[in-house]
């Protein structure tokens, strides 16, 4: 059977990689870039912003405009997306330690928690694993979240670019000295509409990538500078919904099993999670493992079908969807981390380069405290005045000292044992006691997810149709996602468009956004692969299956503003 | 020369009514009512490299900075921005005699609007607020010009094209089809926060509390309720009649 | 409750929508009064009378000769005050808007616009306003008078009420300098290539169910017969059938005719969104269950191909 990375998209990461082009006096100058609005950008420029106030003779020497921060979605929060049961460490290393609850636009602490194994009618109660237990953790919506730290971001005085897209990055020398923003205003053939803007060169001292997940130019950053770790980087699809609610919920939920197959074959790994957002929402999203096998899954319709169950169904009746959105997960933890988090001129935060602790389902907290790490290294170098190439290697010496490295790597020898996913193995090994051994421990994944060999089951038979008040179909979901992207500009995605027809299969049912649609047949048995690119709200999935996410123009994608 | 453009800072994102004040819900996210960016495009075109100055101003609540901020990262030189606890809920009547005391300051000799606001719908301010101004009005303006001491304005009404010519100063709301707004660029985001940005109390503009919001406006909202069903919907299958059968009930309808 | 609507007036004809709204005000009350302003106003009050006016105040006076809203404002304060009228209706265009606006202005009177009706509840005058793209009705009032309701464009039918001979009173007002500083200097007529889509009456939009690109020429031929537009769904603007400037949606236009027929539309909400408050929606799709069916007025599960040309031959036979 065919595999997805046999037909590689028309990519190519040195295209993305330039010097700067625009005349001296044009381009536009500023101390420390930091390209994401994100936990991990923002926490770099809060971080900053009370080191530069500490010592205002290095902020004097940063210019005008000292820490900038672009963001690619409509403001910061657009394109965040997350649970999220968030451990407040991070926070705390932030603020201060008395930072208090009740300062964060949180739902306040996780109330209790249950963990089920699902099948089709039923739901089996095991007792949350201690890597699981969420006690003195906060529930947030990462998108409000986001927002908060852009405001006190701008407090301490950094400039925030929404709508501004990293396109190219600049390499000068070999150092990194900024990155090129996106044009704006170009029709669909690429021509220049009336109001064409071109990009403009964004020139800093020190350069941090803070993309999140299937960040565009820190994949970029890792194939310039040979970053990449021992093992490839693989992903998990979240889909998930807001939903307004008769009841409150009263206790974080996760569940297993059902409607993901146990079947060895199918490498269905992940499982959902159900939040309470206060006393009157709830937010309830699946996580699906993309090494998944089967051309026919789709994790967005797989959610529609999960809700039907009888005890989701209950929490959910009486109630109204609010908001929906999906996106990656970086999944392979420690061993995919890359090999150096700094280049020249560089410095690499958060999910862009995989900091995320999989069995515990955080990555939030790590983004946040890279962050700030990041921050202090790029103040020490500035301080110095360093620009030698090895300036910035105190970052990835304090990440290795950090909470990030401990935790992650105490859970990768996990990893053996509850193989990839989810959850943790007490959680596996109490369920495969329980369920009689109907769940079962996969093998530890070495191989991209695109590698994957594909299999065509009739699983989307069994999808619910759309009723629209509990189950609803893709195009109704991107239209809940906030997603108004301007149809005329050029398409940011990049595949190969005539493949075997179960390729196009694959992402055809894959992409949340139906982005992806079948077209014509050509004889040979491959077919054409229709775009519907405005949809995207880039989950950044076709780049783990075989295509290649790249920004469209800024302030395109969803506009989250619940999850 | 100076040109004032009226710019509102609406809801972002899926509308939704406040089921307590029967109002939009303003809680979210906000920006700059895309109408509102035809406006302030056009006094940018009519601006050009000349040292006419271009003063963005709005009511609304701290938020609309945002907007404003929009305004002059592409371009505009000033914001003034009229923001009071008294002023919410402010309807037709109060607003228009607010956003009147603003401009009277500003005495401007040319005041933009866009084509309506995305929020409301209401394409109605401008004459409201050219009646308390004392200034010739002309709406739905697809072509501008600034001719010595007049504006020379074409626009499209139902039945056609108009030419009109009005006197300076004058108010003048223009279509969506008048331009396309440009960009921002980023020199002109960033250097948006270091132009001149004042907000006003009702006090510093010197209107009473009373003037202004709910005690200053004439009309309320009563009660929300959902729209009637689409009356005799039906749905027929499409055999041979079915032409005939829609054209019977276009006749029915009085729309053939 | 002394009403009086302002009728609106283009060559020699009184505009249907300013007709509506006086046959919904004389339904209400007794003594419904009038005001026809610009040239050969006299010669319409008899017909303001057969909708329902009592008395009809005509004013001829050369600062309204043209079609501008200021002078009219000067006109409907006059006769407001001296007819001792606390309530004055408007049919929305783009003239009226205006007029009833800077009247707001000039009176210091409340203003609810885009009602589709209003009734009387105990007494009190309720009007129903669509919000949300027509999502929610609210219920909105006036505190105070006068009271001033701007209707939307084709909400209410103009029936003859069978109203006998108006009284007829001329009002020749003083205008402001400001009402009468504008100069019309110019004047087109529509171009006959059609409307445009923003202004139709009639909308005819294809989407994806349409097969080709060539099909398009159904819903060109269909909308020539009504005297229409065409309009087209992001689908098929995606794949090139047809330009940009025709996609309705929500990245493309609005609209709000009075009638739409949806080709091969299937009624996502990215589509709805953009035509929702059409006053009578026709759809002809294929599939039973596309989503478009559950907000038509008249759903036709069939193929376009077969029923599209008939109804364009029955249309044109009909319009003769």
């Amino acid at each position: 059977m065919a595999r997805p990375s046999n037909f590689p998209p028309p990519f190519s990461a040195r295209d993305y990689v330039a010097e700067p082009t625009d005349p001296a006096d044009e381009r536009i100058e500023v101390g420390v870039l930091v390209v994401g609005a994100g936990p991990a950008g923002l926490a770099c420029a809060i971080r900053l912003g009370q080191l530069l106030e500490e010592h205002p003779e290095t902020a004097e020497r940063l210019g005008e405009v000292p820490v900038a921060v672009l963001e690619k979605g409509k403001q910061p929060g657009s394109h965040l997306l997350s649970g999220a049961v968030v451990d407040p460490r991070a926070l705390r290393r932030l603020f201060g330690e008395h930072l208090r609850m009740d300062e964060l636009p949180s739902y306040g602490p996780v109330p209790g928690e249950s963990v089920y194994v699902l099948t089709r009618r039923a739901a089996l109660r095991i007792p949350p694993p201690p890597p699981m237990r969420n006690h003195g953790n906060w529930i947030f919506s990462l998108s409000q979240l986001g927002r908060f730290l852009a405001e006190r971001a701008e407090e301490g005085g950094a400039m925030i670019l929404p709508e501004t897209a990293a396109q190219k990055l600049l390499v000068s020398h070999g150092r990194v000295v900024g990155v090129r923003t996106g044009d704006k205003g170009r029709s669909r053939e690429g021509g220049e509409l009336g109001n064409f803007e071109a990009g403009s060169d964004l020139v800093a001292k020190v350069t941090v990538l803070a993309e999140g997940t299937q960040g565009h130019l820190t994949g970029v950053a890792l194939d310039r500078f040979s970053l990449r770790g021992e093992e490839p980087q693989v992903w998990e699809l979240a889909v998930k919904e807001v939903w307004k609610v008769a009841r409150p919920l009263d206790r974080v939920i996760h569940t297993m099993g059902w409607p993901l197959r146990t079947g060895k074959r199918f490498r269905e790994f992940g499982g959902s999670f159900i939040y309470p957002l206060g006393e009157d929402m709830v937010t309830i999203g699946l996580v699906v493992g993309l090494d998944y096998r089967d051309a026919s899954l789709s994790v967005h319709d797989l959610l529609q079908e999960l809700k039907t169950h009888p005890k989701i169904r209950k929490i959910l009746e009486g109630g109204e969807r609010l908001e929906w959105g999906a996106k990656t997960i970086p999944s392979g933890g420690f061993n995919s981390l890359p090999r150096e988090l700094h280049a020249p001129g560089l410095l690499l935060c958060g999910d862009g380069v995989g900091m995320v602790n999989v069995p515990r389902l955080k990555g939030i907290h790590y983004a946040i405290e890279s962050g700030r790490l990041a921050a202090e290294a790029a103040f020490r170098a500035l301080q110095r005045g360093e620009t030698p190439a090895s300036a910035l290697s105190s970052y990835d010496d304090a990440v290795r000292d950090s909470f990030i490295w401990s935790d992650l790597r105490e859970v990768r020898n996990m990893r053996q044992v509850f193989g990839r996913g989810f959850f943790v193995g007490g959680a596996l090994a109490s369920a495969m006691t329980m369920s009689k051994g109907r769940v079962e421990v996969g093998k530890m994944r070495a191989e991209p997810d695109a590698d994957q060999p594909l299999l065509v089951s009739d699983r989307d038979s069994s999808y619910p149709a759309a009723d629209g008040k509990l189950t609803f179909d893709k195009l109704s979901s991107v239209f809940a996602s906030g997603n108004k992207t301007r149809d005329d500009q050029p398409n940011h995605i990049r595949i190969e468009r005539r493949v075997p027809r179960e390729v196009a299969r694959l992402w055809e049912h894959m992409c949340p956004a139906q982005v992806y649609e079948i077209g014509r047949e050509d004889g040979d048995g491959t077919v054409m692969v229709e775009l519907a690119p405005s949809n995207c709200v880039q989950c950044g999935a076709i780049t783990a299956k075989g295509g290649r996410l790249t920004p469209p123009e800024g302030g395109s994608g969803p506009e989250y503003t619940r999850t | 020369m100076r040109i004032a453009v009226c710019v509102k800072h609406v809801p972002e994102g899926p509308s939704r009514l406040d089921p307590s004040t029967k109002r939009l819900d303003r809680s979210g996210e906000g920006a700059l009512n895309h109408f509102d960016a035809n406006a302030v495009e056009e006094a940018l075109r009519l601006k050009g490299d000349s040292d006419t100055e271009v003063v963005a101003v709005s009511l609304g609540p701290q938020q609309a900075l945002d907007s404003l901020r929009k305004a002059l990262a592409m371009g505009a030189d000033r914001a003034v921005l009229v923001s009071d606890d008294a002023a919410v809920g402010s309807d037709l009547v109060a607003t228009s005699r607010l956003l009147a005391a603003a401009l009277e300051k500003e005495d401007a000799d040319l005041v933009l609007f866009g084509q309506q606001a995305s929020d409301a719908d209401g394409a109605v301010l401008w004459a409201a607020v050219a009646e308390r101004l004392g200034r010739p009005v002309v709406s739905q303006a697809m072509e501008l010009a600034v001719d010595g001491g007049s504006v020379r304005v074409k626009r499209q009404t139902e039945f056609g094209y108009d030419t009109l010519e009005a006197p300076l100063p004058a108010v003048v709301a223009v279509s969506d089809a008048i331009n396309e707004p440009r960009y921002p660029s980023l020199k002109g985001i960033m250097g948006a926060k270091k132009k001149q940005q004042d907000v006003l109390s009702l006090t510093e503009l010197g209107v009473a509390a009373d003037q202004a919001g709910e005690a200053g406006s004439r009309t309320t909202v009563l009660a929300l309720g959902d729209p009637p069903a689409r009356a005799d919907a039906r749905k027929i299958d499409g055999d041979g009649n079915a032409a005939q059968a829609i054209v019977d009930f276009l006749a029915e309808k009085r729309l053939v | 409750m002394p009403t009086l609507v302002f009728l609106e007036n283009h060559g020699s004809d009184l505009q249907k929508g300013s007709l509506g709204v006086l046959a919904k005000a004389a339904s209400l009350a007794d003594g419904v009064g009038a005001v026809i302003a610009g040239e050969g106003a006299r010669e319409l009050a008899a017909e303001a009378g057969r909708f329902g006016a009592a008395k009809v105040w005509v004013c001829e006076d050369g600062e309204v000769g043209q079609p501008l809203p200021q002078p009219r404002v000067d006109v409907l304060a006059q006769v407001v005050e001296e007819g001792g009228y606390d309530t004055v209706l408007f049919a929305n265009s783009v003239l009226a808007a205006d007029v009833a606006s800077g009247l707001a202005a000039r009176l210091d009177a409340g203003l609810n616009w885009d009602l589709v009706d209003v009734e009387l509840k105990d007494g009190e005058l309720v009007g129903k306003r669509p919000a949300l793209q027509d999502s929610v009705y609210a219920d909105v009032g006036w505190t105070g008078t006068p009271r001033l309701a701007l209707f939307r464009a084709g909400s209410l039918d103009a029936t003859p009420a069978g109203g006998g001979e108006p009284e007829v009173a001329d009002v020749s007002p003083s205008y402001a300098a400001h009402s009468t500083s504008v100069k019309l200097v110019g004047q087109d007529a529509e171009e006959s290539s059609g409307p445009s889509i923003e202004d139709a009456d009639v909308i005819v939009a294809g989407g994806r169910g349409l097969g080709s690109p060539d099909n398009f020429t159904l819903a060109e031929e269909l909308a020539k017969a009504l005297g229409g537009a065409v309009g087209a769904t992001r689908a098929v603007v995606d794949a090139g059938w047809y330009p940009y400037s025709a996609q309705i949606g929500q990245t493309g236009k609005t609209v709000s005719p009075k009638l739409y027929v949806a080709l091969g539309i299937s009624g996502a909400i990215q589509h709805k969104v953009g035509m929702q408050s059409a006053g009578t929606i026709v759809a002809i799709n294929k599939d039973a269950n596309a989503p478009i069916f559950e907000f038509s007025d008249l759903g036709v599960v069939g193929d376009v191909h077969e029923i599209v040309p008939k109804l364009t031959e029955l249309v044109r036979q009909r319009r003769g």
